[in-house]
């Protein structure tokens, strides 16, 4: 690791403020990818920001029909909250599967979707579910949240402070999760609220991305029989010493039927 | 039996303080005024060194030394040698050129050491070796193993990067069965690449003393005086005497930590040219690409069958992987480890096998958990299931109708087994697996629409490795004994000094209940001491499953020269002749008298010294032994694999797990249960789980656990276990090897459980959910259900 200087605000305003005067600053949430990129010397941001001194950005509720979830809510907390459990039972779910103990113990939704990992969960669950991204700045929807392979229209110095998501009738989250990282090689949430239907596929590809077609199956009636014959094309998918994408697209329809037959 | 003599399941005594934090690991030491070691390392496969410029790191304030080959060749030190020779059919020795310490003008695997950086901290070595630079001229890399030798030289000496092109058995006689054969079953056959994967890294302390000019090294070693003599003798470090070598608490090995490897050796060297302590711990990403790694062999194997399903002929041609140097054991490894076991359990007249081995430049492929044994258990039980299948027979029927039945049974690749029931043990497995009701568990599992498959593996192998002369007729560099000092305290105590090395065996555990049923003293009045070339003779080290066997044959030979000599002393002090002492739990008394002396008081009266003649005994009671057995141990079993395998994802589900062995005397149930449920677990690791993958540019792609897939425990079923017994003539206790057995018998039983619900055969180890699915594509079995 090489040196850095550490900073632990109070309040979002000042990490921002701290954001802006460092040098090449990185915000530290649950620091399990930051951390670990920063000891095998991959990364050296000047400055850490930790942002586990800002109080109650950790904070779950619900408010009208939309659940919040605070930033820096942990996995663990959001996967055994019984307020996220009743809103939105798939996403307690999700929490409670992602990485092992020592993982949802300290990982976070903000960093989680932050850092946009192609393989990661929450992303499936903000895009399956139309969910919106709060930063001190703006309120981003989902739909435009994820740009790329650990990119999103996060710009610099922006502080993700909550993920809000509209509580939908039915939603479910399947996994095929990778042997070795368990990470998922394939996931998809899918969820239906009013007339919208949306899939979402984290895994897959170099980034979550909803299946239209499998969107549209679904309109007429939600249920596992209508994505039979549905597949997606591997043109796009990932092809690595996991899984190839031919395998991954078979996966996505396996998964799919899943998820909604969980939901 | 006492509660805790031969056959107790007593709980491990080293137990508590592994898991409570109080271990000793080398990593633990700090010595006054160390330094750390990093080393550089090629990030390349395969190139010429061209130069190295360490002038911007030397500059740096706390850093000590940057050292290269180039200083290790000005003292003469290496190359790291290989100690077993292996020669080719045409009678010329394999070649092996240097495996020099530190790189000399190239380098070889991704990982191979360059250069190291010694500094006052491990931050400031990393940031000094940033500070190195190494002008690399990139060769064309070497990496599949089937092409390799028409690939550019990884060794200018070893033409077709082959280091040896060796045969055993009768290739006439094999090729006339095969003529005269009703059926013949080929296979291609691949052997997946693993790393080893200790819990504990690799690690290194070591410290000159210019007092008494003299080095120590406490190190991660299964052999810490076979790493000294290593060391000494080889690498002209030191001589021995001027060398101690301390394997304190070593958490793992699998064979990884029975070698001498660059960096504890550069640490020895360099501490006395810095004169300050030199410390070095692997992080994970070293250990996945410079622990020796294991298998990695190609294969086509061929059984010939008459009508009946009698085994004529077995053939095999192997490609081994051998990596960029020939490793200090790596070449006995798909030798006389591999081809000497293709006989199986089986009554095969005529066997033929060719194995070539072959550089690479990847990663050093050497000794890992079972080490040729399961690659030879592989080849025949596939051949055997398939066979069967083919055949149209049942596979317990099969092996059932092969079997050896008598001994000792000369088979024609070299071994003499010596015990056997591979009924008994069969029959056992049929009955725990509950085999009849199979054929009900596979409809019920369609219902489900899930596939069920069963598959069998029935292996012997050989271990304890052994005796001396027979491993030096074959190429061994060493003898293969085992030595034990029984040291005897006056208040009747017992510390056992022991050449074998535990790190995870539970040798404090079992050594002692040995003891305890010798002597008849209280358990925790005995100790094993073991791992230090200053107190313990001199010994060989485990690995081979060989410390049950022969380490503790030669503590039972010692053991015996103890009684002996107790007998003698209690004579005298019982005033009785010395043939009628009898020695029986713990007391020597006067034979049909009420005459006795407990063990106390005798060890007492030994070192006092005066109740008998010094002319005729002398003083003390501690006695040594050097135990050379006569055979290897042959442990055999079966394993019967249950498994459902999902149709539509091609996840493997293992659902039952039957292993039943023959270890003959058994000296703790538990300790040996674990060791066959690790055993299984590496098994079905290989299995289905973990391969080490290699880019075309020889970049190893599973270089950390986000990659490389270790089993887990929910990979596992609860296993079923169950011993028969037949008494190994071997050796004065009558037990056989039990540490590799699981790795060893596994894999085949589960890729035959998949192949068989799948209803393919196409199926490459580790069969993975996903070339599960892909051979599920082509199956007859998908095509009939569609």
């Amino acid at each position: 690791m090489y040196p850095f200087s550490y900073h632990r605000p109070t309040s979002v305003r000042k990490a921002a403020t701290m954001l802006e005067k460092a040098e090449d600053p990185k915000l530290l949430a649950g620091g399990h990818t930051l951390l670990p990129t920063m000891k095998q010397r991959l990364a050296a941001p000047s400055d850490l920001v930790d942002l586990s001194g800002v109080e109650g950005m950790d904070a779950i509720e619900v408010k009208g029909r939309t659940l919040h979830v605070g930033a820096m809510a942990r996995h663990a907390d959001v996967a055994a909250s019984e307020v996220v459990q009743e809103a939105i039972p798939a996403l307690a779910g999700l929490a409670g599967g992602i990485g092992d103990p020592h993982v949802r113990a300290r990982g976070t939704i903000g960093g989680s979707v932050a850092n946009n990992d192609p393989n990661a969960d929450y992303p499936a669950a903000c895009l399956g579910l139309g969910a919106t991204i709060v930063t001190n700045k703006r309120k981003i929807p989902a739909d435009d949240f994820f740009v790329g392979m650990f990119e999103t229209a996060l710009e610099d110095g922006e502080i993700i402070t909550k993920v809000t998501f509209p509580i939908p009738r039915k939603a479910g989250y399947a996994k095929f999760p990778n042997p070795a990282s368990r990470y998922a090689l394939v996931g998809v949430f899918a969820s239906k609220r009013g007339k919208e239907i949306r899939v979402a596929v984290t895994g897959a590809a170099p980034c979550v991305f909803r299946a239209s077609d499998m969107e549209e199956a679904l309109a007429a009636r939600f249920a596992p029989k209508s994505l039979e014959g549905v597949s997606i094309a591997d043109d796009d998918l990932n092809s690595d010493i996991h899984a190839s994408a031919a395998y991954r697209a078979h996966l996505v329809g396996v998964m799919a039927r899943r998820a909604v037959a969980a939901a | 039996m006492s509660d805790n003599g031969i056959g107790a399941r007593v709980t491990r005594v080293e137990d508590k303080r592994f898991i409570t934090g109080g271990g000793h690991y080398t990593d633990d030491l700090n010595r006054a005024g160390q330094t750390y070691a990093y080393f550089l390392r090629s990030p390349h496969a395969h190139a010429n060194v061209k130069g190295i410029d360490a002038s911007g790191a030397l500059a740096m304030a706390g850093v000590h030394a940057v050292l290269t080959g180039d200083d290790l060749a000005a003292d003469e030190i290496g190359p790291l040698p290989c100690g077993w020779m292996i020669h080719s059919k045409d009678g010329s020795p394999m070649v092996t050129p240097g495996h020099p310490v530190l790189a000399q003008g190239k380098v070889r695997y991704v990982g191979d050491p360059v250069a190291v950086v010694i500094a006052d901290t491990l931050g400031l070595a990393k940031e000094a070796a940033e500070a190195v630079s190494v002008d690399y001229e990139e060769l064309a890399p070497v990496i599949d193993l089937e092409s390799a030798k028409t690939a550019a030289l990884v060794h200018d000496e070893a033409a077709a990067n082959t280091a040896f092109e060796w045969e055993l058995g009768d290739k006439a006689a094999t090729q006339a069965a095969f003529d005269s054969a009703h059926h013949v079953t080929t296979l291609e056959l691949s052997n997946n690449r693993l790393v080893p994967n200790a819990i504990e890294p690799r690690a290194a302390v070591a410290e000159y003393d210019a007092g008494l000019d003299r080095y120590t090294l406490w190190t991660t070693s299964q052999n810490p005086h076979v790493a000294r003599l290593v060391m000494s003798a080889f690498l002209n470090i030191a001589p021995e005497h001027k060398l101690r070598v301390i394997a304190p608490d070593v958490g793992g090995g699998f064979g990884s930590k029975i070698y001498v490897y660059p960096e504890e050796t550069v640490c020895v060297w360099a501490s006395r040219k810095v004169k300050r302590p030199i410390r070095w711990t692997a992080d994970r990403t070293e250990s996945f690409l410079t622990d020796a790694h294991a298998r990695d062999h190609v294969t086509t194997a061929e059984m010939a069958l008459d009508e009946k399903g009698k085994i004529l002929g077995l053939r095999v041609k192997t490609l081994a992987n051998v990596g960029g140097y020939m490793n200090l054991f790596a070449s006995s490894v798909p030798t006389y480890l591999y081809a000497t076991l293709l006989s199986g359990q089986y009554n095969i007249q005529n066997i033929y096998a060719e194995v070539d081995a072959i550089y690479t430049t990847t990663t050093p492929v050497d000794a890992y958990r079972g080490a040729g044994r399961p690659e030879a258990t592989f080849v025949v039980e596939r051949l055997m299931e398939v066979s069967a299948r083919e055949m149209g027979i049942d596979p317990a029927t099969l092996r059932k109708r092969n079997f050896i039945k008598s001994f000792p049974h000369q088979t024609p690749v070299i071994m003499a087994y010596d015990a056997g029931d591979f009924d008994a043990v069969i029959n056992k497995a049929l009955e725990i697996a509950d085999y009849k009701g199979f054929g009900k568990r596979k409809r019920e599992s369609a219902k489900k629409g899930k596939l069920r498959g069963i598959g069998f593996s029935n292996y012997i192998e050989a271990c304890g490795i052994a005796p001396s002369q027979a491993v030096g007729s074959l190429g061994a560099g060493v003898g293969l004994w085992e030595s034990a000092e029984v040291r005897v305290n006056p208040v009747g105590t017992v510390e056992i000094l022991t050449g074998a090395h535990t790190h995870g065996q539970g040798h404090e555990t079992t050594f002692a209940q040995l003891v305890v049923d010798r002597l008849g003293i209280p358990f925790e009045n005995v100790s094993i001491v073991h791992g230090d070339t200053d107190k313990v003779q001199f010994g060989m080290g485990t690995y081979g499953s060989r410390s049950g066997p022969v380490g503790m044959s030669a503590i039972s030979k010692a053991l015996d020269k103890v009684i002996d000599k107790g007998k003698k002393i209690a004579a005298h002090l019982l005033e009785a002749a010395e043939a009628d002492i009898e020695f029986a739990d713990g007391n020597f008394t006067v034979s049909g008298t009420d005459k006795a002396i407990d063990w106390t008081s005798l060890a007492l009266g030994a070192y006092v010294a005066h109740g008998f003649p010094p002319q005729e005994i002398e003083p003390g009671l501690k006695e040594t032994s050097f135990y050379d057995p006569t055979n290897f141990t042959f442990p055999s079993g079966c394993h019967i694999c249950e498994v459902e395998v999902d149709p539509d994802t091609g996840v493997t589900d293992i659902i039952s797990w039957t292993a039943v062995d023959d270890f003959g005397v058994v000296i703790n149930p538990m300790i040996v249960e674990g060791q066959v449920h690790g055993g299984i677990a590496q098994g079905v690791g290989q299995a289905m789980l973990e391969c080490a993958h290699y880019d075309e540019d020889g970049q190893l792609l599973t270089g950390s656990y986000m990659d490389y897939t270790m089993p887990r425990a929910d990979n596992l079923p609860s296993f079923k276990i169950g011993t028969t017994v037949t008494e190994c003539p071997s050796n004065p206790i009558g037990m056989k090897g039990c540490g590799e057995a699981g790795a060893i018998g596994s894999p085949p039983a589960l890729i035959n459980a998949i192949t068989d619900a799948i209803g393919s055969e196409d199926l490459a180890m580790p069969a993975t959910s996903e070339s599960v699915w892909q051979a599920l594509q082509t199956s007859a079995l998908k095509q009939a259900a569609e």
